[in-house]
């Protein structure tokens, strides 16, 4: 295949992945729309109480009689129990299928430059590659942490994102400039992207914390299906303890040494260095406020969600608004020159 | 949740007594504040400060990173320059207000884990706890019937909570405790928090050492010449504050040659696939030579300095003549990209001759090209170069001692030449390669003999980078064991009833949040000796009740 005919497919390929997304996202916003009739609410909530004690890992015989108890309620209840849970298993297959297209498209960007490299150049491309990592640490996290309940929250954002990709964003393929070109770069920006995948998804569950905590416990309508505080706040935490560790690695260890490589400094306070401090050091307070009285829970949510925009904004604002970044990609291939001048023979 | 004393913020004044704080002794407010500075919400808050702190920077230009763009910024805002120059605002991560955060931070830091390591370290000779009276308080705890003597079954407890490398606790002298195991794992989830936090400290020496000790600088430097690390070499020097010229590495190098691999078709035209310059160099004067292809990510490093490949430029070989045919300029001149299209900009001081001293500014297209009568370069490379210079004459400031910029021709005092038969005009000269052309009014002639390429090279050394690259490698290790290691304490107590064996067993996890029922099932199992425990009487989960109570 040529370049031109990889570029293509990549484009297609986005596109396609757009609808498949798209369509996973109708699936689930009608599975939460059947949620919303009084007699399911209870079926989802029955669900889920079986989802709690899985998620505890404990057989534990209280849940267990009341799902048993439930078990036996009328017929209607029955099928409409059975029509959530089809949608909702329809939902997450699409977004399977989405994810495969989604990682054509990114295979394909990397096929069509010349020489082929990853796929993430510009911002475009970081952008295809960071919702790609949105929805597959969705996907890992589903099972373990019973996460079904964000499905649309994550679809919606990764529809979104992508079309904010395709219409403003989108890029010819081109080579990478030759500082991006190293391996330090691959696993920097490979960690990188995870780690905003796993922040983004801690940062909605966080989000949804907040949100339930002002609205109380419901029993009906969609937010009766999102987990109890605790749980949110628990799983949250997981998952962004999970994010850290590979920001920590991202921006504090791969990211100085190519850029000691590349730029001789392995530091420089560089604004796109600055706020991806910045982030780490919201996101350490984060995990401090979690063991400090008087933080936990809301402050905590919020702190995550502050972190969670610095991310965002290192990515968005810099790009965009910092001339002075290194980082930009609006930079010339190889900085053009104007330094404080010499003067022959003198200092 | 955590294991560190999470001190009551409150009680930290002493003695609620009938004194008002005014009638606190000196120790007393000493010891209040260092508790309140070492306090858990105190770090989160100077956390936090140090976050808002480190946002000046990203959107002030920074002395440290383009000091170009201060002193631009400068000169448009003449009000606001000495407020923020009061306030360090140029250089916030080295002004003091920023340094008094982290070093705060790091002060509590200290206080934080000293206190923590000693509780650490008594805790780790201690046993583990020996089971409460009423396991079955516990909230995650099970009680088992098991077919096997008692002795059996603690023994199999032993061996299973062994091989999950748990410690047990040594009872054997207690006859009360004839019928229980105590075990207790995952103490390197402490360890790994107080490694982290250390670690933290580590870093901030290398960085600090990186700071005083080293140096940047950076240099160009035309094909063909040699390069001495002395400081006087360097167009821009940036030490350290403990950093003297004696600690220059006494290495020197050639640029023998200098290529770029172009594109020149698809959407990528005219950009850099890569660059290579080639060097020859040696450690000392002296020393046997060696060469290096120093290309982007690739530097080249010399004793404990790192040589970097950061930009290029050409630089035309430029001869100007007096009237009588004296050279009184000649050489290579280095000529700076304005643009990616390498349109470069330079100037040629040519010092009195016969006619008086001859200024040059003006442009050098790489390949030239007329598009729609308007002269452009068409591609960055040498294809087709011309330059394009208009000529000043008189007092260029070439002799009142004054510094002067090399890529700068200060016009103030000296006149433009115009055409002898339009003075409205001013002479342009446009010389292809090999070209030359006659000034007017004697003042002599002028060649383009050629072009050279220059390559930008910056030069540092950074101390104590390996200090810092150490510090963060543990301090992740620290935090993975922090955030991943579970402690747990398991204890296994047997009951002899009429005959039957009844077995207590709960488990204890301080990090909270786990799936304890797993580890329930486990050692359910190991104690009836096979897979599929029976299991009898009562389970408990609080996790699990609690969750549901929520749900409610
Ligand atoms: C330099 C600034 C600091 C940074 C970047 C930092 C970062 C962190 C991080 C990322 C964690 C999470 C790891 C975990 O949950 O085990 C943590 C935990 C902890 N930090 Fe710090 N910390 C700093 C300063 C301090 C100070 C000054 C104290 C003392 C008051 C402190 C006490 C603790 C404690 C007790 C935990 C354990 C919390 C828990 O068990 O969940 N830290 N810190």
């Amino acid at each position: 295949m040529s370049n031109a005919a990889w570029e293509s497919l990549s484009n297609q390929a986005i596109a396609a992945a757009g609808v498949v997304y798209f369509l996973a996202l109708l699936v689930h916003l009608a599975e939460w729309a059947s949620l919303r009739q009084p007699g399911t609410s209870r079926a989802g909530r029955k669900a889920e109480a079986l989802a709690l004690s899985t998620a505890g890992g404990v057989s534990d015989g209280p849940v267990l009689t009341k799902v048993a108890e439930h078990g036996a309620g009328d017929g209607q209840d029955a099928v409409d129990e059975h029509r959530v849970a089809l949608l909702g298993r329809l939902g997450v297959l699409l977004t399977i299928v989405a994810a495969g297209v989604h990682f054509v498209a990114l295979l394909g960007r990397g096929m069509a430059a010349d020489p082929n490299r990853v796929p993430w150049g510009n911002m475009y491309e970081f952008t295809i590659s960071g919702t790609f990592f949105v929805t597959v640490i969705y996907l890992a996290m589903l099972k373990r942490h019973q996460l079904q309940w964000m499905a649309p929250l994550v679809v919606g954002f990764v529809v979104a994102t992508l079309m904010v990709a395709v219409i403003w964003l989108h890029a010819a393929v081109a080579p990478l400039r030759e500082a991006l070109n190293s391996p330090w770069l691959v696993i920097h920006v490979v960690s990188a992207v995870i780690a905003t995948g796993a922040f983004t998804v801690g940062g909605i569950l966080s989000g949804m914390y907040l949100v339930k905590a002002r609205t109380g416990e419901r029993t009906t309508g969609p937010l009766a299906r999102v987990p109890s505080l605790v749980v949110l706040d628990r799983t949250a935490y997981r998952i962004h303890a999970f994010a850290f560790p590979v920001w920590t690695f991202a921006v504090l260890i791969t990211g100085p040494i190519w850029a000691h490589e590349a730029w001789s400094r392995y530091w420089n306070w560089d604004p796109k260095e600055v706020w991806a401090f910045i982030t780490w050091v919201v996101y350490a307070a984060y995990l401090h406020a979690r063991a400090t009285a008087g933080w936990k829970g809301r402050n905590a949510a919020i702190l995550a969600l502050v972190g969670l925009a610095t991310l965002w904004f290192n990515f968005i604002g810099i790009n965009y608004f910092s001339t002075t970044s290194m980082h930009s990609y609006a930079a010339p291939a190889v900085e053009v020159v104007v330094t404080a001048p010499a003067v022959p023979g003198g200092a | 949740m955590t294991q560190a004393p999470e001190r009551p913020e409150a009680s930290g004044a002493p003695a609620p007594d009938t004194r008002r704080p005014g009638e606190l002794t000196a120790r007393e407010l000493l010891r209040w504040t260092w508790r309140q500075l070492t306090s858990m919400r105190t770090a989160l808050v100077l956390l936090l400060l140090l976050a808002l702190a480190a946002v000046p920077g990203s959107v002030i230009p920074q002395s440290g990173v383009d000091a170009l763009a201060v002193s631009r910024w400068k000169d448009s805002h003449p009000t606001l320059t000495p407020i923020y120059e009061r306030l360090q605002l140029f250089s916030v991560y080295d002004s003091t207000w920023f340094a008094a955060i982290y070093l705060l931070l790091m002060v509590s830091l200290v206080g934080c884990i000293l206190p923590r390591l000693r509780v650490y370290l008594t805790a780790l000779r201690a046993q583990p706890p020996a089971a409460p009276s009423r396991l079955t308080r516990l909230p995650d705890h099970r009680v088992l019937q098991v077919d096997a003597a008692p002795d059996v079954v603690l023994d199999r407890a032993r061996a299973h909570l062994r091989s999950g490398r748990y410690r047990l606790r040594r009872d054997d002298a207690d006859p009360a405790r004839r019928h229980e195991v105590a075990a207790e794992k995952g103490f390197l989830r402490e360890a790994g928090n107080l490694l982290f936090h250390a670690s933290l400290l580590i870093v901030l020496v290398g960085f600090a050492m990186g700071g005083m000790l080293g140096y940047q600088g950076g240099v160009i430097v035309v094909q063909g010449q040699t390069f001495s690390n002395t400081s006087s070499a360097y167009d821009d020097f940036d030490p350290g504050s403990l950093f003297g010229s004696e600690d220059l590495d006494p290495f020197q190098f050639t640029v023998d040659d200098f290529t770029v691999d172009w594109i020149t078709e698809g959407s990528a035209f005219g950009t850099a696939r890569g660059f290579n310059a080639r060097l020859s160099y040696r450690d000392r004067i002296g020393a046997p030579q060696d060469s290096y292809d120093l290309r982007v990510n690739h530097p080249l490093t010399i004793d404990s300095t790192d040589v970097f490949l950061i930009g290029h430029g050409y630089a035309p070989r430029i001869t100007v003549r007096d009237a009588e045919g004296n050279i009184t300029y000649s050489g290579p001149t280095v000529f700076l990209p304005q643009d990616q299209t390498f349109l470069s900009f330079g100037v040629v001081k040519a010092p009195g001759g016969s006619g008086g001293a001859v200024g040059l500014e003006g442009l050098l297209y790489p390949t030239f090209a007329l598009q729609g009568g308007d002269p452009t370069t068409v591609f960055p490379a040498l294809g087709n170069p011309l330059i394009s210079m208009s000529v000043f004459t008189g007092d260029l400031g070439l002799d009142n001692g004054v510094p002067q910029s090399v890529y700068a021709l200060d016009t103030d005092n000296a006149t433009q030449v115009m055409q002898p038969d339009d003075p409205s005009k001013p002479v342009r000269l446009d010389l292809e390669l090999g070209e030359t052309e006659m000034l007017p009014d004697g003042l002599g002639s002028v060649s383009f003999d050629g072009v050279d390429e220059w390559v930008r090279i910056q030069i540092s050394k950074s101390p104590g980078k390996e200090i810092a690259l150490l510090g963060v490698v543990l301090a992740l290790a620290g935090l993975l064991g922090s955030l991943f290691v579970r402690p747990r304490r398991v204890w296994v107590r047997t009951r002899d009833q009429d005959g039957v064996t009844m077995v207590e067993v709960a488990v204890l996890d301080r990090s909270g949040g786990a799936d304890l029922g797993e580890v329930l099932d486990d050692l359910a199992a190991a104690l009836s000796g096979h897979p599929d425990p029976v299991t009898q009487g009562t389970t408990g989960s609080a996790a699990s009740r609690r969750d549901q109570k929520e749900e409610a």
